[in-house]
């Protein structure tokens, strides 16, 4: 032991890479890792895929089907490569695959911060202090996830006190909702899924939806997500998206994965008795008020669904092998109420619970680093965090390429950033 | 490189996006109207000045408008009625709105006609019923557009045009107003 060093130096465990979190995305870091031969280490709060055993509700499935489902060297080889995983057999799934890689996750250790530090002596790096000690990090990797905290209007506070509210952390099923009207506010596929639930438990189910993506689950006879990775839509990468901003603020698709492979979009929920409003803009005198532009929201998403459906049609024409015999299909447009409802009395008893499917946001308090911009995202340009060397992220919408939080897109930047971050510790950039 | 020529200067909209997202306070602007009571339901209001860009500001001229209520009103009809001012702005916003998205997208504009229709149920501001509200129950937009693109272009354009207008948010959202006596 050199006597140079000092006493906190000498106490404190060293590592050349520490990822924060045992998900899917951290896992395929460590994977990467491992493969250069950088020693490193995975840390994470709960257990491995702890979200998708605690944070999910009852009857969540992937909206990627099985046989998309894969991590590096870690396809999915189950009996039923159409299906759609349950958040149980992710967590699962992912398990699998952090036992095959043989990743140095330590469970049960939650990073309480991390902060830039100096040694003076040329070789700095990050103290990452956890309810299990200090470590000494040459670089992060930031793989705690997308979706760590609900994101809920600030006129929450003026509900009624009658109204129960939930966010989907909350929510386990209808069965756990009281009797009557549940006004559901997103429409993201968090938003479809659970209005579709809650109207099939029997309850009158309202939809307040701004902007949201509408897709079809199968389009001409394969699951849409296969055009999505076949046409290429899902590669576009972060520095050929126009509207980078855009791209990243999108809202889930209109999916669900069920064994009958059905659509959810508005029509389907429509179709339930589900009854859509406009984006809920606030609430005066214990009134919800919803936005007039229903109408203009369903009409930007048909329109934005048939271009989509034109690129799909337009690879098929160049590219697509002889198997796909089915035809070009076009949906009917949604069919929105002549009148949508623009308020709703929430002190009437109409309404007994809201269910805010309005979004999550990373959990980044724990990050001591000045990364973050004035609405408190991470500042990256592809998971490379050019504000203070050796910090990375992974598993953020749309971080190096369309897929980039779907459990397949993480094999692609998890590569790209463990070449970055290898090249940083050998001093290369 | 793009030949249209509608006459909109995207460029220096999209240079002022990318300038603002760095300096929000340069984008707060206060737009402005003063109106003067004439006589029974006619009132004239001028707009000149604004705020804007951290500065003082003026249009080149200041306009006037005479709002007043038809004969059917018992009123003298100097002007149009208030309510249609709000068809004025929002028929206004969204052909500025197509034009600049045209423009945007590389689509020439021949034509674009829009019809406006409020429906207006009277009952709400005379008090009559109380369950009818005082404002419109509804309006339709109809464009007419001869541009070079498809009619999904156009309705793509027609489409954007609502989701970056001032006037369709202030019609559709909420917004918070304030009237007091000075």
């Amino acid at each position: 032991m050199s006597p140079s060093k000092s006493p906190e130096d000498r106490a404190i465990e060293h590592t050349d890479a520490l990822v924060v979190g045992a998900g899917h995305a951290g896992l395929a870091v460590s994977r990467f890792l491992g493969g250069a031969g950088i020693d490193h280490l995975v840390l994470e709060r709960g257990e491995v895929g702890n979200s998708w055993r605690r944070e999910r509700w009852d009857s969540l499935r992937l909206l990627t089907p099985n046989w998309l489902t894969r991590l590096p060297d870690h396809p999915y080889q189950g009996p039923d490569p159409d299906g759609y995983l349950t958040a149980r057999e992710v967590a699962d799934f992912i398990g699998g695959f952090a036992a095959a890689s043989r990743a140095p996750v330590r469970t049960g250790t939650e990073v309480t911060s991390v902060r830039a530090v100096a040694d003076g002596r040329g070789r700095d790096g990050y103290l990452v202090r956890t309810d299990q000690g200090e470590i000494r990090a040459r670089s992060v990797v930031i793989a705690s996830g997308a979706c760590n905290v609900p994101v809920v209007p600030g006129f929450k506070d003026a509900l009624p006190d009658s109204v129960r509210q939930l966010t989907p952390f909350d929510y386990t099923g209808p069965a756990a909702l009281p009797e009557g009207g549940v006004l559901v506010v997103g429409g993201s596929a968090t938003g479809v899924q659970l209005a579709a639930e809650l109207r099939r438990s029997g309850r009158p189910v309202v939809l307040s939806t701004g902007e949201h993506v509408r897709l079809p689950r199968t389009y001409r006879g394969r699951d849409v997500l296969w055009w999505m990775q076949s046409s290429g839509v899902w590669d576009q990468r972060h520095d050929e998206v126009d509207d980078l901003e855009r791209a990243r603020a999108l809202p889930s698709p209109q999916l669900v994965g069920t064994p009958e492979r059905s659509t959810l979009d508005l029509n389907a929920l429509i179709e339930l008795g589900v009854e859509p409003v406009g984006r809920w803009a606030a609430v005066r005198d214990g009134r919800a008020l919803f936005s007039g532009g229903l109408r203009n929201v369903c009409s930007l998403a048909d329109l934005k669904m048939e271009r989509l459906l034109d690129t799909f049609d337009e690879w098929a024409r160049k590219y697509a092998d002889d198997d796909l015999t089915d035809e070009p299909q076009r949906f009917a447009p949604t069919r929105v109420p002549a009148s949508a409802r623009l308020q709703l009395d929430l002190r009437g008893g109409e309404i007994q619970t809201v269910v805010w499917a309005t979004g999550f946001r990373p959990d980044y308090r724990w990050l001591d680093v000045p990364v973050l911009d004035a609405k408190g995202r991470l500042r990256h340009v592809g998971g490379v965090v050019s504000d203070s060397p050796g910090l990375y992220a992974v598993g953020l919408p749309v971080l190096r390429r369309r897929k980039s939080t779907f459990i397949h897109g993480a094999e692609d930047d998890a590569r790209e950033v463990v070449e970055h971050l290898a090249g940083y510790l050998a001093g290369r950039h | 490189m793009t030949t249209v020529t509608n006459g909109v200067n995207v460029q220096a909209l999209l240079d002022a996006r990318e300038v603002l997202k760095g300096a929000p306070e340069a984008a707060q602007f206060t737009w402005r109207a003063s109106s003067t009571w004439r006589d029974g339901v006619h009132s004239t209001t001028t707009v000149q000045d604004f705020f804007g860009l951290g500065e003082e500001r003026s249009h080149k001229t200041e306009s006037v408008f005479e709002a007043d209520h038809p004969e059917v009103f018992a009123a003298e009809d100097n002007g149009i009625t208030p309510i249609e001012y709000l068809l004025v702005g929002l028929a206004s916003c969204l052909t500025a709105g197509v034009a600049s998205v045209a423009q945007n997208r590389g689509i020439q504009l021949r034509s674009v006609q829009a019809a406006v229709e409020g429906r207006h149920d009277i009952r709400g501001i005379l008090g009559a019923d109380s369950d009818v509200r005082n404002g419109f129950n509804d309006i339709k937009v109809t464009f007419t557009i001869d541009a070079d693109a498809s009619p999904q272009e156009i309705e793509a354009l027609v489409a954007q045009s609502q989701k970056r207008s001032a006037v369709f948010d202030a019609l559709t959202n909420p917004t918070d107003v304030t009237v007091e006596v000075a």
